[in-house]
């Protein structure tokens, strides 16, 4: 078990007057007052990479401020360990899998050496996703504690073998937290709704001098004076991006652009590379098409790629709820996207952005809009809106503060 | 300018959604769950909507009208729910009793569509409200005018809309300030008459703002 480096709190709640008002910060203020010391532990798999560490590093450094005692652990697996967990990731998606029972074995024996190493006895423990789910198994009953599952993950349609074996687990905690109603499930504990977020003053968000993305552009051979349509994410088949590199093809037959595909890697996720090799074969020789692979850690590349991006695209198959999306939405950018998981709940279709079903009705909606840039220009802009009310930061650590008054409440 | 005795006391509220165990995917469905989903539902579905997408003055009057259109395409039945103005209830009584009827009445006279599935679930959900009171408060409508340029759009929410139901009032937190601490009456009339509809949570402030401008001259 390690404790990450969380990013230095240059960040500090006056800083996001600017762009919320004072009123949304000393709101914070308010309701964090009563839960001055409180302890909270929040333990996830992997430092670095994928949403859910970037939600921690910038959300523990609020939380401390607001006068929380606040830490962060990561759990340590094996690549056997890795390679179960994301077998099960994908399970809970939906996708087909044939469970071993030594799959299980190895699961519940990293939940157990890690829970060896840790204590746990903070007054709200939040355990991230199905990964260290087991650590329930070290709740001490006698304590006054709060216990919380997050789960990123969509569990509409989740293999039963895996979810029957999860259950079990998740049941025995104080609550669950979901990011989309229909990821919710048939359980004897409340379930939360809560939108993941992002950092509006991360590099990964906030503003950009417009040279800086230029020279981005340039390093990646991109023309910044051609429409630019762009997919960020890791390179992972439930991303789709062989079906975002067909809906290009169909675009392009009537406007002339450029397709970006950029992701990042994730320390628990081994399937990337090959995922990339098959996007690289498909795209084949088309000039137009930039297929980039960024360090986990490249969040400037990122922000300029997205604010120099016509429309951004997010064709996922499955989603969590693809923080992608909000971070283009909050650079007023019209996004085409997938209706599946968290998605529709950035992109109010015809009011924040377009969904779509198909690699066609892909297609089909970025045509409209490259038609249309003045309805372009409104969805941006009514995305923007959506963003700063409902999927930034403050908003993720307004409703930990709430839900943990809440049980405070309950207990007393 | 006259002092009230009785303070407003500005508060701000957190809310959680809580996502309850119903959905319906037809409209019949829609109409079993109606009758038995818990108060906080209702609540949810009705005044909330106007909390999470204030920002939108187009399609977005309730929850129910809103899934309707968009995953049922019924837009009679669309148009019916999103004709429900939550100012004309005392209770959630009240507005779950003239939902049902809507909605049965569609039932009624198209059992065929009635039957149809949506194209995605309507997922039933409630609220948990969060109350902590804010360290200012006001006496005079001057120190009012200042306390409300303070508020977050969720203390605003609180004050403006979701108080009509903890008052069992045809009023808001401010009308009934104005009328009872201030003897203001117009003045409750007035703001209390600022459409909740067609504004944004931030426009329905400013004409608040305008209001009170013009009362203290």
């Amino acid at each position: 078990m390690t404790t990450p480096a969380i990013e230095k709190a240059s960040c500090q709640l006056d800083q996001y007057v600017p762009l919320l008002g004072a009123a949304e910060i000393d709101e914070l203020r308010t309701l964090a007052k009563p839960l001055e010391g409180s302890t909270v532990e929040m333990v996830n798999s992997t430092a670095v990479g994928g949403g859910v560490a970037e939600i921690l590093t910038r959300i523990l450094p609020l939380m401390r401020e607001l006068g929380l005692d606040a830490r962060w652990q990561v759990m340590e697996g094996g690549p056997e360990f890795f390679e179960v967990t994301k077998a099960f990731h994908n399970a809970l998606h939906g996708s087909a899998y044939q469970v071993r029972p030594r799959d299980f074995e190895i699961f519940l024996d990293y939940n157990q050496r890690n829970r060896q190493r840790l204590a746990l006895d903070a007054r709200f423990v939040v355990i991230h996703d199905p990964q260290p789910a087991a650590f329930i198994d070290s709740r001490n009953a006698s304590a006054e504690q709060t216990w919380i599952w997050r789960c990123h993950i969509d569990l509409s349609r989740p293999d039963p073998a895996v979810w029957n074996f999860l259950e079990p687990y998740v049941a025995r905690y104080d609550g669950a937290i979901f990011s989309s109603p229909e990821f919710s499930r048939q359980l004897p504990i409340p379930q939360y709704l809560f939108y993941p977020s992002i950092d509006p003053l991360s590099d990964k968000n906030r503003d950009l001098d417009p040279d800086f993305i230029e020279d981005v552009l340039a390093g990646f051979g991109i023309d910044p004076r051609r429409r630019i349509i762009t997919q960020i994410s890791r390179f992972d088949r439930l991303k789709d991006p062989i079906g975002v590199l067909r809906a290009y093809r169909i675009v392009k037959r009537y406007f002339d652009c450029q397709l970006v595909l950029a992701g990042g890697g994730a320390s628990d996720d081994p399937e990337g590379s090959e995922v990339l090799a098959e996007v690289v074969e498909a795209a084949g020789k088309d000039p137009d098409v930039h297929i980039l692979e960024l360090p986990p850690a490249a969040p400037l590349e990122v922000n300029a790629l997205q604010r120099a991006s016509t429309i951004v695209v997010q064709k996922s198959l499955r989603e969590g709820f693809g923080l992608t999306v909000a971070e283009a939405l909050w650079k007023k950018k019209p996004v085409v996207a997938s209706a599946v998981g968290g998605i529709p709940t950035q992109v109010i279709h015809k009011h924040t952005g377009m969904l779509a079903h198909s690699v066609e009705g892909t297609a089909y909606q970025i045509r409209f809009l490259l038609s249309h840039p003045e309805i372009a220009q409104r969805l941006g802009e009514q995305g923007y809106e959506h963003v700063r009310e409902n999927f930034l930061i403050t908003g993720n650590v307004k409703r930990y503060l709430t839900l943990f008054l809440h049980s405070a409440a309950c207990n007393a | 300018m006259s002092v009230s005795a009785q303070p407003f006391q500005f508060a701000t509220a957190a809310y959680l959604t809580r996502v309850e165990n119903q959905r319906a995917t037809t409209v019949t469905e829609l109409l079993e769950c109606l009758k038995s989903a818990s108060d906080g539902a209702i609540f949810y579905h009705t005044f909330q909507t106007l909390g999470r997408h204030h920002f939108l003055t187009e399609g977005f009057s309730n929850d129910f009208a809103q899934w309707t259109l968009a995953a049922l395409n019924q837009p009679e039945l669309a148009e019916r729910l999103g004709s429900v103005d939550i100012r004309d209830y005392l209770s959630i009584a009240e507005l779950r009793t003239d939902l049902c009827r809507m909605v049965g009445e569609f039932c009624e006279d198209h059992s065929r569509e009635a039957q149809n599935s949506a194209f995605e679930p309507f997922y039933f959900c409630q609220t948990v409200e969060v109350v902590q009171p804010l360290p200012w408060d006001a006496r005079t409508l001057a120190g009012f005018r200042a306390g409300l340029e303070r508020l977050s759009h969720a203390s605003f929410y609180y004050h403006f809309i979701a108080s009509r139901l903890r008052l069992q009032l045809r009023t808001n937190d401010f009308s009934n300030w104005f009328q009872t601490a201030l003897g203001l009456p117009q003045l409750a009339a007035t703001a209390d008459r600022i459409d909740i509809y067609t504004n944004t949570l931030d426009t329905a402030r400013r004409e608040l703002v305008e209001l009170v401008d013009k009362e203290i001259g």
